[in-house]
């Protein structure tokens, strides 16, 4: 009897000191490639970037604990759902951020809605999330296939590069960057010649870049991403196939890639991003506190989104002292974004946040100052030009 | 112009030219691989790390001390060489009298730590590592645009192959080496020292490991996963070759290559895979592999 009631006073001390504060506590999922080809654009960066993101909200003073957790999908989407799922119904996950790898990302995009959970993607690049496959509690932060390819297809059409070869990825990411770069390229009135899918991940690029070669297109498309594009790219080098007058595309270029690449190799290389750590003095200030707990590098733009997507969430809990997905995802929408990465923007109804993207020029070694200092900006494509239009998405969630 | 399934001749030529660079690359390391097996029975899974670290060493070399590609060439397999021989007496030497799964796991163990150390150290993208002036350029074939770096690396994995296979075939120390695996205590009775034999062949097998992550640097990423990518596709080629087959392993390692550069062109999405297809089917019809003598 004793014992029942001391327990019974001790439950009832712990509502009222909860109550006392008031706390909401949110626990945030970063899922990412931590071992594999894109652990260096996401990975413990994300992290990072994620742990920034919850001290500057000054989470704990708002009376929101915020607690963060991280694994490694090994880019599988077996893998990664079956992460998700453990998550959202064994360890009290809230909101899943991150998620590289589109074939991933679209993975968890069905669990996470079939949970009803809040999904913050920043690494996948497949416009399919917010396309055929939106859902209602997804939102698209970082960029996607349709903002690379109105960026770098577009540009790189007007400048009259008008026939195509892709280099496609064969997986959800390929198809999707091969898909909508075709449509920017045909409706500037280019035109795709051939293209060929190679296996993912892949070492040896020679053969396909020959056959590229041989096509005799002025535009050679690669639709690949992260230790892809970076053997692709020394590669077409060796080959000899870029001094012969076909221009390279990487459609999808991180800054880890132009690291890795040096610029004697990747100089001229024209490349869409959402991020660079150089554009302006919040930019600036974010990376240089990001590259001291990094080991020096620099945020690549979907860590920047991770930090500027968590930012954005706890401001909608923060508003609405709850954290029910309905609720959030209402708020996160209502509510215009502005954070010192990413800008002014919004999120559209079809989930897809709404920011500029900028086409840059990677440097000669002679142009750059120093360490990271590798892009300089060609053009600033504004955010409503940038994205998939929202008349005729196919995304059902607009009609309604 | 004369063409083959819609493909013209001289393209076709370029693709078989780069499966067999491809393939150069498959035969050293499945030399190395068969050579292990062949005399210590071990299955070795660090192979791919070891190839990775012989790339990581000629960039350390060349950055930390400036020392280029050449010098690179012999030093990397002498270092990590080295290295493997203090994995045999520390670590493998334990493990002869035991099951074949045990050394499996064993290595497969080491691999993922020395991966993983140089994942933690490096990241996964990649350090750039120039092609030497003297083999820069390339020269038109006529059929295609040759860069001579790959040219080299067809030449230099030959002329390693060749020269181990002739070793172990046709000197005395190879005839040591042999008779060492046939029957360790009769060689041992004749005063030959089979411990430390054994230790520098791991040590050779090894090297040659490096040696091809040496010529690997320039034409590909270095970084922490490129043996790992590597290295089921060259169990591959040991298993369809014979498992401790030394000619085997070579041929197949070229063979494989021209395979493989094939399917690049008729159906580029199963060029991953058609490795493992002709292992299935060989596995089917000659489970010894192509030169293995059957159990």
């Amino acid at each position: 009897m004793r014992f029942k009631t001391l327990l019974l006073v001790t439950a009832l001390a712990g509502l009222a000191a909860g109550a006392a504060q008031a706390q909401v506590s949110v626990k945030i999922g970063v899922l990412n490639d931590r071992s594999g080809l894109y652990s260096d654009l996401t990975g413990e960066g994300s992290v990072v970037a994620a742990k920034m993101a919850v001290e500057d909200f000054k989470a704990a003073e708002k009376g929101i604990k915020v607690d963060i957790i991280s694994a490694d999908h090994q880019n599988k989407p077996d893998v990664g759902s079956s992460i998700a799922r453990q998550w959202y119904d064994q360890d009290g996950v809230d909101v899943i951020v991150d998620v590289p790898a589109s074939s991933v990302g679209l993975a968890v995009a069905q669990v996470s809605r079939e949970k009803s959970k809040v999904y913050l993607n920043s690494g996948s690049a497949t416009s399919n999330l917010t396309g055929a496959q939106c859902s209602p509690f997804t939102v698209h932060w970082s960029y996607d296939t349709v903002a690379l390819a109105n960026g770098t297809g577009g540009a790189l059409v007007k400048q009259g590069g008008d026939t195509w070869f892709f280099l496609t990825a064969d997986y959800e990411f390929g198809h999707a960057l091969e898909r909508d770069t075709t449509a920017v390229i045909v409706k500037n009135g280019g035109k795709v010649i051939g293209s060929v899918k190679t296996p993912f991940p892949g070492t040896d690029f020679s053969s396909f870049l020959l056959q590229a070669q041989a096509s005799k297109a002025k535009v050679i498309g690669l639709a690949n991403a992260g230790g892809d594009t970076i053997n692709s790219i020394k590669q077409a080098g060796e080959f000899g196939i870029t001094q012969a007058g076909q221009t390279l595309a990487g459609l999808l270029v991180f800054i880890n890639d132009v690291h890795a690449l040096g610029l004697k190799t990747a100089q001229g290389l024209v490349l869409t991003s959402s991020f660079y750590w150089d554009l302006n003095d919040g930019t600036r200030a974010f990376s240089k506190r990001f590259g001291e707990r990094a080991g020096g590098k620099m945020p690549s733009m979907v860590q920047a989104g991770v930090y500027a997507s968590i930012l954005h969430y706890l401001k909608a809990v923060e508003a609405l002292k709850s954290k029910d997905s309905q609720q959030v995802m209402a708020k996160m929408k209502e509510m215009p974004t502005d954070d010192p990465l990413f800008g002014k923007g919004y999120i559209r109804a079809d989930g897809r946040k709404i920011h500029d993207m900028y086409l840059f020029e990677v440097k000669k070694p002679e142009e750059s100052k120093g360490a990271w200092d590798y892009y300089k900006l060609r053009a600033t494509i504004p955010g409503d030009q940038a994205f998939r239009p929202l008349e005729g998405s196919p995304c059902p969630l607009v009609k309604s | 112009m004369s063409t083959i399934l819609g493909v013209p001749l001289p393209a076709l030529f370029g693709q078989l030219l780069l499966g067999l660079i491809n393939g150069s690359f498959y035969a050293i390391l499945s030399l190395g691989l068969a050579i292990i097996f062949g005399l210590l029975n071990i299955i070795n899974f660090t192979h791919g790390a070891l190839y990775m670290m012989g790339a990581f060493v000629a960039w350390m070399l060349l950055n930390y001390a400036g020392i280029g590609y050449w010098p690179a060439l012999i030093l990397s397999p002498l270092i990590v060489g080295a290295f493997g021989v203090i994995i045999e007496r520390l670590f493998i030497s334990r493990l002869y009298n035991l099951d074949h799964l045990y050394g499996l796991l064993l290595t497969f163990g080491l691999a993922l730590i020395i991966q993983g150390l140089f994942r933690n150290q490096y990241g996964v993208s990649g350090l750039p590592y120039g092609i030497p002036a003297e083999l820069q350029g390339a020269q038109n074939l006529g059929f295609m645009f040759m860069p001579n770096y790959r040219g080299w690396v067809v030449i230099a994995s030959l002329v390693v192959c060749l020269a181990t296979w002739f070793v172990i075939e046709k000197t005395k120390l190879g005839a040591y080496l042999r008779a060492a695996t046939e029957n360790p205590t009769l060689v041992g009775a004749f005063g030959i020292n089979v411990p430390r034999l054994i230790t520098l062949t791991y040590g050779f097998g090894v090297a040659l490991a490096a040696f091809a992550g040496v010529l690997a640097a320039p034409v590909y990423s270095v970084n922490p996963n490129m043996g790992a990518d590597l290295i089921i596709v060259v169990f591959a080629v040991v298993v369809i070759g014979g498992m401790g087959s030394i000619l085997g392993s070579v041929i197949t390692g070229f063979g494989l290559g021209l395979v493989e550069g094939l399917t690049k062109v008729f159906y580029p999405e199963a060029s991953a895979t058609v490795i493992f297809i002709v292992m299935v089917i060989v596995l089917l019809v000659k489970p010894a592999g192509l030169f293995g003598r059957a159990a």
